[in-house]
């Protein structure tokens, strides 16, 4: 096998053995990358100098002894919206094209402090807002699993990347299902962190109440191994939360006998592919053979958190956007008249794509004199409804099961001229986000046109060792993780 | 028909914190334009707010001290538009949970008390400036500078209580040196560390509903403000007697052309679309630290004022202009402390010292004569080396050099003419060349014994004691007078 090929656990163990060099895995990621690229389009910048530079410094450090964990030399890709200091950071947005930050996002300077390798900058959809990735300014990202469908978004690049060998794991956002959704559709594993886990500082936000940095990997340990590296409490951002950082690896015993699993019976209802429901189902069923109890649960309120999504993400993001406004970075362009107000318009109408035009006048709207307590005020009320739901269920179970996406991935062009038809789609993600719980995509099968299907892990807050331990057990008694695209 | 006034103002004052309020940076005025920044109060992509301890304390400070509620649950809000000295697009202040809340500050004019109510006290950061490139009317490009953006200011908005500008500026003057008692924030207005605004209305006497108003800005003193709530007052007032609407609009202060402008057309009423930044978890104040606040409260001007009325037994008058300044109080006491009487003190201060002080606009932390200096003075007046008319110069030549009074004294010879044989020669000198006026005396002007007296302060050039010429003239011509 390629080393770009291998996960973290074996390239770290064949690191320490001395079999190969940081140097070695970079130069054979960089390698993939001109090979599969082109077609995937997973990355908007890379530079190779840039990442045998560090590769190098790695090595050294190796070599002497020093800083040794199992992420030092490792090719991490990092998806367009975390800050790397002086290498470009777009947010896959025209308005933000040349924009070079002067510094690094707190999850990126950990993994630099762990001495990984940045490969380069992942696509998404613009501004983490989409499903699919077709939303990024600057081209789609394609599923390795089959070209002309959709890798899931807005994390898409980041989840190609793992898939295709382009990276060995990667860092996305997730604020309605960003991270989960395309590690579905992917087939790779992906967690989003209970809310307050990681922090924020340094990642453009979207949704601030909703969006959580996590990784993506090629099976759950190089998932866990990621996640401990990049938790913990942040001064620089009030909403992280002051805990200490499981060892998460710990986690990893195979072992689920006595925990209760929920399957959410309003996340099985009509109107779901079958394909999917079955998958799912199956892979419940394969935890209680491996010694788990899997139960019926409610979510009474299900059917309230598009709705609740879509007020809260679009309201939060009308006013985070409202710094894109041409004075101090990014793109400006003048307007005719050269006026204060024609160069805001000028600059935001050229800068933005329609869908985030679309949910900043959304959220605007929904924040605006008259309509705040109809809309915003009463969709964070129904918010709490949604999560002591979930704090019901977890009064019978430990984790929930359900799917991540209503279909297989769908052909590019689908969805993209309906955007109601795609909000719809992230009917199983969103509550996550909304609840602020953890939850992680684990591959659990592939549909009749080989494209993957995964399962979504829910647990309570704080509790992403359960979800790990689960996701572990299933994991290793399937072969999912094994497969890869032919690309 | 009478018609009465109603005013609110609206106060912004600077909080005299090292940092800003949601960075680390530097609050420090007159910096180099944009030397104090970094991505947070830049509002560069990804950046997070951390809210500064110490300007929830200063907040806490200012509430207490008038008589203001603390909330437990606080909560920031953003207000949300665009401009290019708010550079996230949105201010982070306070809307639906504010700090503080139904305070009072006491003002005094002229003997009268009133109670002016305190609708709410809450924190905001400030926003950037921008220097237009020529005047602003006609200014192709402006400058943002950010220094500013981020430093914390705390809103006081007053119940509409006032009713007269001299209130209105009794007030600001009673809220700066509550605020500057506090050690809050410096009071400057010239600088932009303290503003205000004011919201105005006239309704017929007795009438208890609330004419429209309009809003004035631009007023960078008491002046300013008594001012232009006089003009606007009246401008409302000619308005309601012609039948005319007053317009609901903000009017800038005009100081050159002594007016109000209306900024119609400009000014259209703002959507902030207030929602509780996600950014910042509510704050839970609890009653202890509450208390540790207002256990560690400086005391404040009206205790002071009391304070000074009954240990030093000085006037209300003296009390209450002595302590309109903290620096003033605390000179007149280091003065009192080293030696000299309260009644002196006060006099000299409010009288020579201030008049010094208020020419060059100085404050008393900066008054060349230093308290002992002053003490000095005293205690060479007490001890007769110099009339209290000589030590009026003295004192000018203390402030003018910096020198002790004794130096002054001794290095101009001023020191009084107090022999008794010196002085009995200089009067009989003064008798002798003034026959005429002795006559007019001896036959029954007893007035004339003053040109004596003055003729001899003339001779003397004004250093012989004046108690002791008196003495010596009128025992000499009233011995003439029986002798006769």
């Amino acid at each position: 096998m390629r080393l770009c090929e291998l996960t973290i656990t074996e390239l770290s163990g064949m690191l320490e053995r001395g079999e190969c060099s940081s140097v070695d895995i970079t130069k054979s990621v960089y390698e993939r990358i001109s090979e599969v690229d082109k077609k995937i389009h997973a990355y908007l910048w890379t530079n190779e100098e840039y990442a045998l530079s560090q590769a190098k410094e790695a090595d050294k450090k190796r070599k002497a002894r020093e800083n040794l964990n199992p992420l030092l030399g490792i090719p991490i890709g990092l998806k367009d919206l975390l800050l790397t200091k002086g290498v470009p950071t777009t947010c896959a947005s025209r308005i933000l094209e040349n924009f070079v930050p002067p510094f690094d996002a707190t999850v990126v300077k950990k993994l630099k402090e762990r001495g990984v390798v940045v490969v380069g900058k992942l696509n998404m959809d613009e501004f983490a807002m989409g499903s699919t990735t077709e939303g990024s300014a600057f081209g789609p990202t394609r599923n390795p699993w089959g070209l002309d469908y959709i890798p899931g978004g807005s994390s898409g690049g980041s989840a190609a990347a793992v898939s295709s060998d382009m990276c060995i794991a990667s860092l996305g956002t997730d604020t309605g299902g960003s991270i989960r959704q395309p590690a579905s559709c992917c087939g790779v594993c992906g967690i989003k962190p209970t809310y307050g886990r990681v922090s924020r500082f340094g990642v453009i936000a979207y949704a601030s109440s909703l969006d959580q940095v996590g990784p993506l990997g090629k099976n759950v340990r190089d998932t866990a191994i990621m996640l401990e590296a990049v938790a913990g409490f942040d001064r620089c951002d009030s909403t992280s939360v002051k805990m200490d950082v499981p060892r998460y690896t710990d986690s990893l015993t195979g072992d689920v006998k006595g925990l209760k699993i929920g399957l959410p019976k309003e996340y099985f209802v009509k109107g779901i592919d079958p394909e999917i429901a079955d998958t799912v189902r199956n892979a419940a069923k394969q935890l209680e053979k491996l010694g788990a109890e899997v139960i019926d649960v409610s979510l009474p309120h299900t059917e309230y958190c598009i709705a609740t999504y879509y007020i809260i993400a679009p309201a939060e993001a009308s006013s985070n956007l409202a710094r894109y406004d041409g004075v101090r970075y990014g793109l400006r362009v003048s307007g005719e008249p050269d006026t204060l107000i024609n160069m805001y318009k000028a600059t935001r109408d050229r800068g933005f794509s329609a869908e985030v035009r679309r949910r900043i006048i959304i959220g605007t709207y929904t924040l605006s004199a008259g309509y705040y307590d109809a809309y915003y005020l009463k969709a964070q009320k129904v918010r709490t409804l949604i999560r002591r739901d979930f704090e019901q269920a977890f009064q019978k179970c430990d984790c929930v099961i359900t799917p991540v996406l209503p279909t297989p991935p769908y052909k590019l062009g689908t969805k993209i001229n309906d955007p109601l038809e795609m909000y719809l789609s992230d009917i199983f993600t969103v509550s996550c986000n909304l609840a602020g719980l953890p939850g992680m995509t684990v591959p659990c099968g592939f549909s009749k046109e080989n494209l993957p299907i995964g399962m979504q892990i829910m647990a309570r807050h704080f509790e992403e060792e359960k979800i790990f331990k689960v996701a572990y057990a299933y994991e290793q008694s399937t072969d999912w993780h094994k497969r890869k695209p032919k690309v | 028909m009478e018609y009465e006034a109603v005013i609110g103002l609206e106060v912004h004052a600077q909080l005299l914190t090292d940092s800003k309020l949601f960075c680390s940076c530097s609050t420090r005025f007159g910096a180099a334009p944009n030397t104090q920044t970094c991505p947070v109060c830049l509002g560069m992509p990804g950046v997070l707010p951390v809210v500064n301890k110490k300007a929830i304390e200063f907040t806490m400070r200012a509430a207490l001290a008038m008589h203001c509620t603390i909330a437990k649950k606080n909560v920031f809000a953003r207000k949300n538009y665009f401009y290019p000295d708010l550079p996230k697009g949105y201010q982070i202040s306070q809307y639906e949970f504010p700090l503080s809340k139904s305070g009072w500050i006491e003002i005094d004019l002229n003997g009268n008390k009133k109670k002016i109510g305190i609708t709410r006290i809450h924190m905001e950061d400030d926003a950037g400036k921008l220097v237009h490139a020529g005047d602003f009317a006609r200014a192709e490009h402006s400058y943002v500078d950010l220094n500013r953006t981020g430093v914390p200011l705390i809103e006081i908005v007053s119940e509409p209580d006032l009713r007269a500008p001299e209130e209105a500026a009794e007030y600001m003057r009673q809220l700066r040196n509550i605020l500057v008692y506090l050690g809050v924030c410096d009071g400057n207005m010239q600088e932009g560390s303290l503003r205000c605004d004011a919201n105005v209305s006239v309704r017929p006497q007795g009438s208890n509903k609330f004419g429209t108003r309009t809003e004035l800005k631009n007023m960078n003193s008491f002046r300013h403000i008594q001012r232009a709530l006089s003009y606007e007052i009246d401008r409302q007032i000619k308005l309601c007697e012609c039948g005319e609407e007053v317009v609901q609009e903000t009017r800038l202060w005009d100081e050159g052309g002594g007016k109000t402008i209306g900024m119609r057309g400009k000014e259209e009423a703002h959507d902030y679309r207030y929602f509780p930044d996600p950014d910042l978890i509510p704050m839970t104040i609890d009653n202890e630290w509450i208390e540790s606040v207002r256990k560690s409260l400086p005391e404040l001007p009206a205790q002071k004022k009391d304070r000074f009325i009954k240990n030093y037994g000085i006037p209300e008058y003296d009390a209450a202009l002595l302590t309109q300044d903290k620096l003033l109080a605390d000179y007149f006491e280091d003065v009192v402390k080293q030696g000299a009487p309260a009644k002196w003190a006060s006099n000299w201060i409010m009288t020579e010292l201030l008049r010094e002080l208020n020419a060059e606009e100085k404050s008393a932390a900066e008054c060349p004569v230093k308290p002992d200096q002053l003490a000095g003075l005293y205690r060479l007046i007490a001890g007769g080396t110099i009339s209290g008319k000589i030590a009026k110069s003295v004192f000018a030549d203390m402030y003018r050099t910096g020198k002790n009074a004794e130096d002054v004294v001794k290095e101009q010879g001023l020191t009084q003419l107090s022999d008794d044989a010196q002085i009995a020669k200089l009067v009989d000198e003064a008798i002798q060349e003034s026959p005429k006026q002795v006559e007019q005396f001896l036959s029954g002007r007893d007035k004339l014994l003053g040109f004596f007296v003055g003729q001899v302060m003339k001779k003397s050039q004004g250093k012989a004691n004046p108690q002791l010429v008196n003495k010596i003239v009128t025992d000499k011509l009233n011995r003439l007078k029986e002798g006769k």
